[in-house]
């Protein structure tokens, strides 16, 4: 058996399954310090089932307390900046374009450094191996603890950036050091962008992490836990100690991938409509279709696999106003829900007054949305099923009707066939989609590089790129058997010689009981 | 006309609209430019007829491949450097620099040169859009030798080319940037202000900035930026020739390396009043659109693809399974359409077997 735990903002909510079966989920108030909720969650989820925590095998957890934290701007800790690269790249400087309040909480410790690879793979410059060493001398004396190392084309060759944190940690034996070659792609300023960002984490990922550990400790469950990240897999527990900046959007991930297992659907369009927004994503062969533009994550800019997810501003609180031309959202009155709606004797119209007053639910007291103008109500339910049809349209891959399956507290607002739509699915359980996708979560391996078509062709180019992702994904942790190529890209490289060409190949596969 | 902050997206965004595909990912140039800026850089863009006949004009670029610029970026001191190199090699000071090309990354380097030199840009260059090879431009077209050329990278390593044909130069450019790295910065087609102002395409920066200012514009006030795009073409100065000749969803996408090129096709399914499929083919840029046997829009004619919600510019590299978007053709100017200019950079030679026709003969 397993357990698929989030923790949200608002909620921590917990699901035991068995196989393909959920026993039971709870949802529970998400609490400062994450522990907590963790423990209550788990401990209400085995209650309501009757199972013994020595029959759980795994635990999967999804967070998205690393997300918040650099929305927020919170528990962020200074970071040194150490790039091997000079003498090229001084145009432009690690941290450009950060926005300022982000700046001020990691600081401007920036080290420029000789070294960096070609894009074949010769060296720019030898490392320059003194600088470093000045470099972690003058960290050290700053007091920081916290370190970024970036180099050109990293992901072709990571020797220098490994070398030069040989060099940093005989200075700083206890430093939290990052290096971008194990987090990002070929982009050096996204890829650098986002050590930084995990290295300014480093201690809150430890706090979180350890939380989690600690809890299922408590718990007395020995089974091995795992945290989700962004592309839908899962990674384990000390790998997200040290990379937490995977786990940004893995939380719409799981909700889509919940949604997947709930519905039985791979090829789909999944509507989560929340309180305040509705994310509608595109699943294809059961994960979510990638992002293809460069995301920004709290105003900086990174290059991680990222769900492809259109939001909208509606959910169950989104206000409802006429003066003359009909609005619904996209402001809320979010977790106010239970205060401010008139269902629940509040003064403010919101799209769950409507479809209560409408007949399409029953929340809270329908006799107080009894004088509620028909033709407001029967004009604000045509509005939002619009908003909904609409962003399915805009998330359709083909003109042809589509199958939708629709998750979220909010789901209640759709009482009718969608345009657009072939087939709507509302899966039981859809209010925990988010805790089934971490629960079911597959783990992944990924090759990103230069291969060279005239020297091995490219159909073996492309086998053996296949292979180091299969190899990754096993090493990973994922069974032998069931791993499988969900993605090749394929990107020449222009003006180069010898055929080079960019392969990004990801395979996946069931986690290893 | 200044550079500034204000104006820096709206530039940016047209230069990838003229990048026709092509020209790199121009968020590391948008990303020099604003660096400069944000120091207090004073840039100047000066009009054609406010340089002098006798002025010295250099023409200052990036050389390399697009996905190595991402890894590289372009070195502002190197391009400082081949100038004054060439002013050396020449005996003379330069009064202006310009943009080779008007599309993509390239659009933005002279700006910063100018920002770290204090010379001005001028609102001028060589090719309208992008393209591929370093003869492509009127210049050359018209008479307008390419070197000496001055090649450099961060190492200061250095390669002075001189040729009597410009098609040979940018043979051997492109041998010294692949040992270079696949980037280099580069001066070349050194001119007078006369060759320019009668051999150059003209006024292609503040082009980019009002395209740019179109789309955004459009977008702020909820109408459609297609439109917004249109009707600026259309009615601007130049008075373009352009048509949305097709809304699709891509549907198949090849991508092959061949002698160095990104080459393939797009193919879109149609949405909306527009029936059947649209197959765009390309070499870095976008060379040709047609809808069955019937051809739309050739090279050098702009065929762009732009986002169909937000008509933001998508390169070739960014195009991607499944995308929705537009496809739009727009005439290019008299000077870029001669016989002699369709012999440099027509479709012809980039192997597309059509005979020239003109986008508003087609469309």
């Amino acid at each position: 058996m397993r357990i698929g735990v989030d923790v949200g903002g608002t909620n921590t909510d917990a699901v035991l399954m068995d196989g393909a079966e959920v026993l039971a989920s709870v949802k529970s108030p998400t609490t400062e310090d994450v522990g907590g909720g963790v423990i209550r969650a788990v401990q209400d989820v085995l209650a309501s089932s009757g199972a013994d925590s020595a029959a759980i095998d795994h635990v999967m957890i999804g967070t998205t307390q690393f997300t918040n934290a650099f929305v927020e701007r919170a528990r962020l800790l200074e970071v040194a900046v150490v790039r091997l690269a000079l003498p090229a790249t001084d145009s432009l400087l690690p941290l450009v374009d950060w926005p300022k309040d982000l700046v001020d909480k990691v600081g401007r410790h920036v080290y420029m450094v000789r070294g960096g690879y070609e894009y074949d793979g010769r060296e720019i410059a030898a490392l320059g191996e003194k600088e470093v060493q000045e470099a972690a001398r003058d960290i050290k004396q700053k007091g920081i603890r916290s370190v970024a190392i970036s180099s050109v084309f990293a992901p072709l060759n990571s020797a220098m950036e490994e070398r030069a944190a040989e060099i940093i940690r005989a200075e700083l034996p206890d430093a939290d050091i990052t290096l971008s070659n194990e987090i990002g792609r070929v982009g050096l300023i996204e890829r650098e962008n986002a050590a930084v960002m995990n290295a300014s984490l480093a201690e809150l990922s430890r706090k979180v992490v350890g939380a989690f550990r600690d809890a299922l400790k408590d718990l007395e469950i020995k089974a091995p836990f795992y945290i989700s990240q962004n592309d839908g897999t899962l990674m384990s527990a000390d790998y997200a100690e040290r990379y937490p900046v995977m786990t940004f959007a893995s939380g719409p991930t799981n909700s889509m991938r919940g949604a997947s297992f709930l519905s039985q659907q791979k090829e789909t369009i999944v509507v989560d409509i929340g309180g305040t927004t509705t994310d509608v994503g595109y699943l294809s062969q059961g994960f979510p279709r990638e992002s293809g533009v460069a995301v920004d994550v709290g105003g900086v800019r990174t290059n991680f696999r990222m769900p492809d997810i259109l939001a909208i501003g509606l959910g169950g609180g989104s206000r409802v106003r006429d003066d003359g031309e009909l609005k619904v959202g996209p402001d809320s009155v979010g977790f106010e829900l239970t205060r401010k709606a008139l269902v629940f004797g509040g003064d403010t119209v919101t799209a769950t007054d409507i479809a209560v007053a409408s007949g399409a639910a029953d929340i809270g007291d329908k006799s107080l949305v009894s004088g509620l103008d028909a033709s407001l109500v029967s004009r604000a339910m045509d509005e939002l099923h619009l908003m909904v049809e609409e962003a399915i349209d805009r998330m359709k891959t083909s003109a042809s009707d589509v199958p939708v399956v629709l998750v979220g507290g909010g789901s209640v607002l759709v009482n009718r066939d969608l345009k657009g739509v072939s087939e709507l699915h509302v899966p039981e359980h859809s209010g925990v989609a988010n805790a089934i996708g971490a629960a079911i979560a597959q783990v992944g391996g990924e090759v990103d590089r230069v291969f060279s078509y005239d020297a091995d062709g490219r159909d073996n180019s492309i086998e053996k790129a296949k292979g180091e992702a299969r190899a990754r994904a096993i090493e990973a942790g994922a069974n032998a058997d069931t791993v499988e190529i969900i993605e090749v890209d394929e990107i020449p490289l222009a003006y180069m010689p010898g055929g080079a060409v960019r392969l990004r190949v990801k395979a996946v596969g069931d986690l290893a009981a | 006309m200044k550079m500034t902050l204000d104006i820096l997206d709206d530039f940016i965004r047209g230069a990838a609209f003229l990048g026709t595909g092509g020209g790199g990912d121009p968020y590391v140039g948008r990303l020099m430019l604003k660096q400069e800026l944000e120091r207090g850089a004073d840039i100047e863009i000066i009009d054609p007829d406010d340089v002098a006949d006798d002025a010295f004009v250099l023409p200052v670029a990036n050389m390399g491949a697009p996905t190595v610029l991402v890894e590289k970026i372009p070195s502002g001191r190197s391009a400082v450097n081949t100038i004054r190199r060439t002013e050396e090699i020449l005996g003379r000071k330069v009064d202006a620099v310009m943009p080779i090309e008007a599309g993509g990354i390239n659009a933005t380097l002279p700006l910063v040169v100018g920002a770290m030199t204090g010379l001005p840009v001028v609102d001028a260059d060589g090719m309208g859009r992008a393209f591929p090879e370093l003869q492509m431009t009127t210049f050359g077209v018209y008479g307008v030798s390419g070197s000496p050329a001055v090649i450099r990278d961060e190492h200061d390593n250095e390669a002075v080319i001189r040729c009597p044909k410009d098609s040979d130069a940018e043979w051997l450019a492109r041998a010294v940037c692949i040992r270079m790295g696949v980037k280099c910065e580069i001066t070349v087609y050194p001119m007078s202000g006369h060759d320019l102002k009668t051999k150059g395409v003209l006024r292609t920066l503040t082009l980019s900035t009002e395209i740019g200012r179109s789309i955004r514009e459009a977008r702020e006030t909820q109408s459609d930026p297609f439109e917004g795009l249109m009707n600026y073409l259309r009615h601007s100065g130049e008075q373009r020739f352009c048509k949305v000749l097709f809304d699709g969803k891509v549907v198949d996408l090849l991508r092959e390396t061949t002698q160095g090129w990104a080459v393939g096709h797009v193919i879109m399914d149609g949405i909306g009043d527009y029936e059947g499929q649209m197959k765009v083919t390309f070499q870095n840029e976008f060379l040709a659109a047609r809808q069955g046997d019937k051809i739309l829009a050739m090279v050098p004619d702009l065929v762009c693809i732009l986002d169909r919600e937000t008509a933001e510019p998508i390169t070739t590299e960014a195009l991607k399974y499944g995308q929705r978007v537009r496809v739009v053709g727009v005439s290019v100017p008299p000077v870029m359409r001669t016989p002699e200019a369709l012999e440099v950079f027509g479709p012809k030679y980039f192997g597309v077997s059509d005979t020239y026709t003109p986008i508003e003969d087609l469309a």
